[in-house]
């Protein structure tokens, strides 16, 4: 096996479990260091960097980061990494005066953005500190996107919407809200704009076409039509008995809805079994939690009518047996009629263009989507940028957040005349976190607490209002025990070979067996030398170069470290070393600045 | 020293052994010995050994005197008992308590400076007697715990880390244990486990004394240039004359089977010899002696099993001691009442 290469920022990254899955690459270790330190403001500020909205998404995001998290291999929970970041929103102080502002001399360039979603408002956050003249359309009466007209208030208080976005608005972008562009041709050749941002969204919802369907409209709502009806107050109830048809993010903001709206009795229909569920399992729980039912294993069929009037649906049953390959299968058992006096479609969504003309030098692929470069985020059309949902069907805000960064560098790059495929590179920053004799910067121990459960608002008095918000957010003492099971990632375990005197004392001491010292072979063998086998092969293994005493090699699987220090503290030549790793990440015009070059490597 | 002490993680990838145990049963209190000290590496190498055999942990017994060396009783087996003795008298102490309770294991550590200075007159006894025991010597030319005084196995030459250099002509323990007829004689290095751990768990198998001089360089005061035991000296110098595999498994697959030669010991386990020069005969005293001593003419160490002798009758067979331990004997057993003391007695009369 080849020397591992630390100077690639990317190595180190990948050991950073939740900063490497999060697709805007927040700094995670380093917020929750600044969260344990009473350090709030800061910690939003550096969350701010990345993910632009630290309060929505401390309530709201997908969290990849959480199942990829190191301390669910350790023990079985994640550290609660969203949670914290509603926790440094929650606690922090005043953030005037430490925002990015806009200059008062404009750069004289125009750029349109289509939509007030997530995608669009991080584009503008980015261009807007660097003087361009920013407008963003919405066809709708309000800002946010989806965010606003999905996502409940009892999930998201507007309150927080309103000032994470207005931070972005206020620094002079020009907003047009009831403003739809109905023509993308008509709107190039009106305005003269330097660049266009398509970040109108993934807002069709998709229908069940069975039988019964047509006579059953009146009875029938579009999952995500529906809540922005009643987000906006156009819908104030729903009664008796509601079935919802899908088990994604948008059914169990729909059966939660419901239930606020007065349904007696909620059913959430699943076509396949709990493991294949598209919500997430935390909002399983938070449904089940209100007494909602949720069933597996049922395909719709029919809708019943008599009289004109809905009396509900009819659902074939399966069962999934493994057959004799080992593959699971789906074996019909029978059909049940279920009653109901309303159903909601909540069967997914997607991005739909009929404002977009086909001869406009914009391309689109088979399926109606428009044509996207993965790295540029620009349309076949010089100037014309997607991101967020419109650019590849319906992600989360997380995603549209990373769109809006990457797009906004290449709008820059586009604007100054400079190519669009040449991205800034990326970077480390790498300290020593040494303090003295055994002593770090960080807290090294392995705390044995377990993941803090979020409080909720009481079942009795929760369902009073919609916009009473269910979880409380941690209190200090909780938060103060959250950040304790971080396991501080960033905080590497960098070698420097030519200093190890193989005297075997990091091998014994690593709490998880981790380490070892052998001659060196292919990778797939090294990986069976580490005294706890690195069976993962999802996790790096590291190898180093041959030390010096007998040409072996320094081999560390990374899967299980719990970034303890103690192989560091046990070397007695330092060729082990903890040292902070910062993954530099360009944004548009900020270019990356390392503080410390890597010495040796 | 560690600021945190080291967290007991139970991941699922911890072996077991056949006890249902895993390594982390076999560990002690965290070390306090300077970091890459020789003597931590075998701590880790008698924990491993201890899994291994997947020994009972709570049916070992820990003796050692005084030192850095004698220290690391406390860095193993927890559950285990334990004494430090008197500087260089942990032999009598281990002596006495295989007497009283043969039931157990024992494993006695100690230091150049506890076993050849201080302590000689009592491990030449202990060899003499064969006790039943596994005796590891960590032998690092210094005392540590003093801060790095020349000790009896310092090389003459070897200098000091204040750049003095050593007169007195040094004891070498394995030609010690030769010349005394230890029925079980090993050397290992501390910066090599898959040599030195099949020597501790033969030792530990061995019945009668296991005696294992153990190179441990002492990174403070002795693993400078101009020493004989730094680690870059120990691994320029050493060769091994033989060993032990330590899994018949492996036998097929790593070692060719005519360098192989069993060796059945008293409790009927057979461990298997691995010939490392093939002139090499490990249960030939007079040859071991004078192949280890023509090797260190040429500055040469050797490593490995040097001696075995299987039939030496330990200390139990020659003082016909009770095979139960005493604890569990009657009170009625135990004393032999006024008229049998009297007829004891009359013999010395
Ligand atoms: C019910 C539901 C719940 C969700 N919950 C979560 C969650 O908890 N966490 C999470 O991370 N994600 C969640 N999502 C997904 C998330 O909301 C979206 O992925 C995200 O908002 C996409 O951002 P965007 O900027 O691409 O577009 P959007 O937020 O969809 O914004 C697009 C905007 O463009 C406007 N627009 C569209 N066409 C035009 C036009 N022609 N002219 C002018 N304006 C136009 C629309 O009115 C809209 O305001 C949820 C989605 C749904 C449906
Ligand atoms: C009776 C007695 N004499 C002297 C000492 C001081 N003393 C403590 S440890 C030691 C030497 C230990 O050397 P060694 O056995 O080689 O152990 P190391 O520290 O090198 O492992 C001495 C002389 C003592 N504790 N007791
Ligand atoms: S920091 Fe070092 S000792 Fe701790 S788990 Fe990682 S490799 Fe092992
Ligand atoms: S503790 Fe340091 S010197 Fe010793 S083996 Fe480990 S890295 Fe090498
Ligand atoms: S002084 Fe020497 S023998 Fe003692 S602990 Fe330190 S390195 Fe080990
Ligand atoms: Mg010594």
């Amino acid at each position: 096996m080849k020397p591992t290469d630390v100077s690639d920022p990317q190595y180190y990254h990948r050991v950073v479990d939740c900063q490497w899955a999060c697709p805007a690459h927040t700094n995670v270790p380093e917020y929750i260091r600044l969260i344990a330190q009473g350090r709030y403001t800061e910690s939003y500020l550096l969350n701010r960097e990345s993910n632009v909205f630290p309060g929505i998404l401390g309530r709201t995001c997908d969290r990849p980061c959480e199942p990829a998290c190191r301390r669910g291999r350790i023990e079985a929970k994640p550290v609660a990494i969203c949670r914290l970041k509603r926790v440094a929103s929650d606690y922090r102080g005043d953030i005037t005066g430490q925002l990015p502002t806009a200059p008062e001399q404009r750069n004289g360039k125009r750029i349109a953005l289509i939509g007030c979603g997530p995608a669009s408002l991080t584009v503008a956050n980015d261009l807007a500190p660097l003087g361009y003249e920013l407008t963003i359309f919405d066809k709708l009466g309000e800002t946010g996107g989806l965010m606003r007209t999905n996502i409940p208030k009892f999930r998201l208080p507007p309150r927080v919407l309103d000032e994470e976005i207005d931070v972005i608005l206020d620094m002079g972008v020009d907003l047009r809200l009831g403003h739809e562009i109905t023509s993308l041709e008509a709107f190039l050749d009106e305005h003269d704009y330097d660049a266009v941002f398509i970040g109108s969204g993934a807002p069709k919802g998709k229908d069940l076409d069975i039988p019964g369907r047509q006579e059953a409209e009146p009875f029938i709502e579009i999952g995500i039509t529906w809540l922005e009806s009643v987000a906006f107050g156009h819908v104030t109830e729903i009664e008796g008995r509601v079935l919802i048809i899908g088990v994604g993010n948008t059914a169990m903001d729909c059966c939660r809805t419901s239930k606020r709206l007065g349904a007696t009795d909620i059913k959430v229909m699943g076509r396949r079994g709990r493991r294949h569920f598209k919500a997430s399992p935390w909002e399983l729980e938070d449904a089940e939690e209100e007494l909602i039912e949720i069933v597996e294993n049922h395909s719709p069929k029919e809708f019943v009518l008599e009289n004109g009037k809905l009396k509900g649906m009819t659902f074939a049953v399966h069962e999934w047996v493994t057959g004799e390959d080992g593959k699971e299968r789906q074996e019909p058992v029978g059909e049940v009629f279920l009653p109901a006096d309303r159903v909601i479609l909540a069967i997914g969504q997607e991005a739909a263009f009929p404002w977009v003309e086909r001869d406009i030098g914009i391309e689109f692929d088979e399926w109606g989507m428009l044509r996207v470069d993965k790295t540029t985020f620009m349309t076949t059309r010089a100037g014309v940028f997607v991101g967020g949902d419109a650019a590849w069907g319906p992600e989360n805000i997380i995603w549209a957040v990373e769109h809006g960064h990457q797009a906004a560098i290449s709008i820059h790059q586009y604007c100054r005349g400079l190519p669009i495929e040449e991205r800034p590179p990326v970077g480390l920053n790498l300290i020593s976190q040494k303090m003295g004799l055994a002593q770090w910067s960080y807290s090294n121990y392995y705390d044995f607490g377990l993941r803090a459960k979020m409080e909720h608002v009481d079942l009795s008095t929760r369902f009073e209002s919609l916009d009473i918000e269910v979880e409380k957010g941690f209190d200090l003492e909780q938060t103060l025990e959250e950040v304790e099971r971080c396991l501080n990632c960033d905080i590497q375990t960098h070698f420097t070979d030519h200093l190890c005197i193989e005297c075997d004392a990091c091998l014994d001491i690593c709490p998880v067996h981790c380490l070892t010292i052998t001659h060196n072979a292919e990778e797939a063998e090294l990986r069976l030398q580490v005294p706890a086998p690195a069976t993962n092969l999802d996790q790096p293994l590291f190898a180093s170069g041959e030390l010096p005493q007998t040409r072996r090699i320094m081999v560390k699987d990374e899967d299980l470290c719990i970034h303890c220090g103690l192989c560091a503290e046990r070397c007695p030549t330092a060729a082990w070393d903890m040292r902070k790793f910062e993954f530099l990440q360009p944004y548009a015009g900020r270019s990356i600045e390392p503080v410390e070059e890597l010495t040796h490597v | 020293m560690s600021s945190i002490t080291k967290p007991l993680i139970v991941t699922r990838k911890l072996e077991r052994n056949a006890l249902g145990l895993t390594r982390l049963d076999y560990e002690g209190e965290m070390s306090t010995l300077c970091a890459g000290c020789g003597h931590d590496a075998i701590t880790a190498g008698i924990v491993q050994a201890f899994f291994d055999l997947a020994l009972p942990p709570h049916r070992a017994v820990k003796l050692s005197g005084i030192g850095c060396s004698s220290k690391t009783t406390a860095y193993l087996v927890s559950q285990g008992h334990g004494l430090n003795a008197v500087h260089g008298r942990m032999p009598a102490v281990a002596s006495g308590a295989n007497a009283a309770n043969r039931s157990l294991t024992y494993v006695g550590i100690s230091g150049d400076g506890d076993s050849l200075s201080i302590g000689l007159g009592q491990l030449c006894h202990a060899i003499r007697r064969n006790v039943n025991m596994l005796y590891v010597l960590e032998n690092n030319g210094v005392y540590g715990l003093t801060k790095g005084q020349f000790s009896a196995s310092t090389d003459v030459g070897s200098k000091s880390k204040r750049g003095a250099s050593n007169q007195e002509g040094p004891i070498d323990p394995v030609l010690l244990a030769l010349s005394l007829g230890a029925t079980f004689v090993a050397r290992g290095f501390s910066g090599d486990k898959e040599q030195l751990v099949p020597l501790l768990m033969a030792g530990l198998q061995h019945q009668g004394f296991a005696f294992v001089d153990v190179l441990s360089p002492c990174v403070t005061f002795n693993d400078h240039e101009g020493s004989t035991k730094s680690y870059t000296f120990i691994r320029k110098s050493r060769q091994e004359a033989a060993g032990f595999v330590p899994y018949q498994a492996e036998i097929a697959t790593q070692y060719g089977a005519g360098s192989v030669q069993p060796i059945t010991m008293h409790d009927g386990t057979v461990l298997y010899l691995r010939k490392i020069d093939e002139d090499y005969d490990p249960t030939d005293r007079a040859g071991a002696f004078s192949y280890v001593s023509e090797r260190q003419a040429k500055g040469e160490i050797v490593t490995g099993l040097l001696h075995i002798k299987q039939d030496g009758g330990d200390m139990h067979d020659r003082e016909r001691t009770v095979a139960t331990p005493l604890r569990d004997l009657s009170f009625d057993e135990l004393c032999p009442g006024t008229a049998g003391l009297d007829r004891l007695m009359d013999e010395y009369l």
